[in-house]
């Protein structure tokens, strides 16, 4: 065992919960049960998976995710996702960092330390212009990295899709769509969507680890362990268990 | 990249119907103007130094848009951009109509005395600071200067349009490699002709003030114009004229110009407003701060002696306002909301020029003047005229350009 396991463990946060959801993360997750299965399906190109994602989006389901090497046109109609908020934290910072600019000069210059230069007015503001105008922009690009990284919930050191070999290809030519689904019901749902897409291979996340599910019909895949296929049953804290796991 | 298969496009497709209403708005507009423009020079008999002014304003703002298309053109081909070939074309029949604006200076040079304070001489007792510019502010010099840059302007603008025309049928790509070749040396030309001209036509105005930036500033004017103009010119292409039946018929540009390069337009506007901006308050702040009387007293004329509510009003309208109008990604993804935005700066960079230049001619005062509507209508639909006829016949498209389907089929991230 390993020393991490013997710690106690804490209660998820909501928003760790959902796989790596797609359009609403912070609805979704508070609305759906913890998925304790990942259904992951790879097709061979772009064109695939974008009528694969938008077959999934027409299903509403609501915990699911695509991952592509590069970004794909028109990906975000397919999805049905949101316009990013990421702008609502460039605004903010750009606008706070002028006005912080400006009131640090005002302070420096006209308050604290009060120096006649040039004969100017201690608050003499087309002077301070252009250092309000270079604190706008630091504070709107750092606005733009701090809000990427809240809004797609990094750093985040280890997602339970990076169990899968086949997935490490996503960031060179593969092209996957995730499935988060909770129970053994839900899990036999989410094939039979995926399977209505046309992908090249699924291979089932859960508990047990990482399988293939073979090509045909629903149910056809590796049974689930016990505990999932009772429905009801606590989800596990840990989607996909380490390695040395029973 | 893009998963759309590449589209071709024919002449017949991207041609200017027969019966498109801008055919007759040009013809339309180009009698007016010239008739409005007559008006306006036979009235200088009476007021020549008003007459003039308006004139001129009028002249430099169209001159602008025209310039700002020759600009548009030659930096699209220097970066060897593709996604804004479906709309280059518009910009090169633009820098086409530069030749009229030779013809336009005429009344200029002619009745320059009335415009341009320092064309007398002076007297180096009285005025020591003109007489030193005397070799400069000659009247022959001026006439030859002014004609060297109207006879580059035109002369590029045609040359460009004519080889992206003659392309049109050959499809060759050697053709973009040309003019790709040649756009960067035509760039220096440009540049450096429309920075005298603003030297010469404007900042002469006020013959004892200077500004090094001032090229840059008028610049900046013509960017935010044309990128402007270039929107709101695809989206009147975008429609047909009616059908017999009475409902509209789609235009030769619709389906070609899409929301993506609109996207783009406006992503360049809003660029181009902040740039401006950037030009206006550094001439500003650099002056203000040194505090020279001979520099300081061009900013004393438009901050005091009733020309500040002109230049808050520019401030603000040329850059506040619309900088947070076109802040959002959905205002320059929508048509309506971009065509406001175009429409309105197209009207404060009006304002922009009417306040570079009026100052001098009326120092006690904004004056606006009903000849400087007259002036600006009538060179307007001359413009009009001069456009619709460039655009009536050859394709509105460059059919002939080997990145064409890659514009066609761009698309934002």
């Amino acid at each position: 065992m390993k020393l991490l396991d013997r710690l106690p463990k804490l209660p998820m946060p909501p928003w760790r919960r959902g796989a790596a959801t797609a359009a609403r993360p912070w609805r979704r997750a508070a609305a759906a049960p913890a998925a304790d299965t990942l259904l992951l399906a790879e097709y061979a190109g772009p064109d695939g998976l974008l009528a694969a994602a938008d077959r999934v989006r027409r299903a509403d389901w609501a915990d699911w995710d695509a991952h592509t090497p590069f970004p794909v046109h028109g990906m975000e109609r397919a999805m049905g996702l949101r316009p990013s908020r990421v702008p609502w934290y460039v605004l903010v910072l750009g606008l706070g960092g002028a006005a912080g600019g400006m009131l640090l000069q005002w302070w420096v210059s006209a308050e604290a330390y009060p120096l006649v230069i040039s004969g100017k007015p201690y608050f003499s503001w087309p002077a301070f212009v252009p250092i309000m105008f270079e604190c706008g922009v630091l504070g709107g690009a750092l606005g733009a990295v701090a809000g990427f990284l809240a809004e797609s919930r990094l750093p985040r050191h280890h997602h339970p899709l990076f169990e899968s070999a086949r997935f490490e290809r996503v960031s060179d030519d593969g092209f996957f769509l995730s499935l988060g689904a909770a129970g053994r019901e839900e899990g036999d749902r989410a094939l039979r969507l995926l399977e209505e897409t046309g992908p090249a291979r699924i291979e089932r996340l859960d508990a047990a680890g990482v399988a293939e599910v073979p090509a045909g019909g629903p149910g056809r895949g590796r049974p689930a362990p016990g505990a999932a296929g009772a429905g009801g049953a606590a989800p596990p804290e840990r989607r996909v268990p380490p390695e040395d796991a029973p | 990249m893009s998963h759309a298969p590449a589209r071709r496009l024919s002449a017949a497709e991207v041609s200017l119907p027969e019966r498109h209403p801008l055919r007759k708005a040009g013809l339309v507009a180009a009698a007016a103007g010239a008739l409005a423009v007559a008006a306006v020079l036979a009235l200088a008999a009476g007021d020549p130094r008003q007459a003039l002014a308006s004139y001129l304003v009028a002249f430099l703002y169209w001159l602008s848009i025209a310039l700002g298309g020759l600009f548009f053109n030659l930096a699209m081909l220097a970066s060897r951009a593709g996604w804004c070939v479906v709309v280059r074309r518009l910009a090169e029949h633009l820098a086409g109509t530069l030749w009229l604006y030779a013809l336009l200076f005429v009344p200029l040079a002619v009745g320059a005395a009335y415009v341009w304070p320092w064309w007398g001489g002076a007297d180096p007792a009285a005025d020591p600071i003109l007489a030193g510019k005397a070799g400069w502010l000659d009247p022959g010099f001026f006439w030859l200067r002014s004609a060297v840059y109207l006879a580059a302007w035109a002369l590029l603008g045609w040359w460009f349009r004519r080889r992206s025309l003659a392309q049109d049928a050959s499809g060759d790509p050697g053709v973009t490699r040309r003019l790709q070749a040649l756009a960067a040396p035509a760039i220096l030309v440009y540049a450096l002709t429309q920075t005298f001209a603003a030297f010469d036509w404007i900042m002469s105005l006020d013959p004892h003030w200077y500004s090094t930036i001032f090229g840059v500033y008028f610049f900046a004017g013509q960017a935010v114009a044309i990128f402007s103009l270039l929107a709101l010119l695809a989206m009147a292409l975008e429609r047909g004229g009616k059908a017999e039946g009475g409902e509209r018929r789609p235009g030769p540009l619709a389906g070609v110009v899409t929301v993506e390069h609109y996207h783009d337009l406006g992503k360049l506007l809003f660029a181009f407003v902040v740039f401006w901006a950037y030009i206006a308050f550094s001439q500003f702040m650099l002056i203000w701060y040194a505090n020279i009387p001979e520099e300081t007293v061009w900013y004393a004329h438009r901050l005091e002696h009733g020309w500040e509510g002109a230049t808050w009003a520019l401030a603000i309208g040329h850059f506040v306002l619309p900088f947070f109008f076109l802040l959002p990604r959905g205002v320059k993804r929508k048509r309506s909301t971009l065509a406001a935005a175009a429409v309105w700066m197209l009207v404060v960079h009006y304002l922009d020029l009417y306040w570079l230049a009026m100052p001098a001619i009326h120092p006690e005062g904004f004056r606006p003047h009903l000849l400087d509507l007259v002036a600006l209508l009538g060179i307007g639909g001359l413009a009009l005229g001069a456009l619709a006829f460039a655009l009536a016949r050859p394709a509105l498209v460059p059919i002939g350009d080997p990145r064409l389907p890659e514009s066609l089929s761009f698309e934002n991230m």
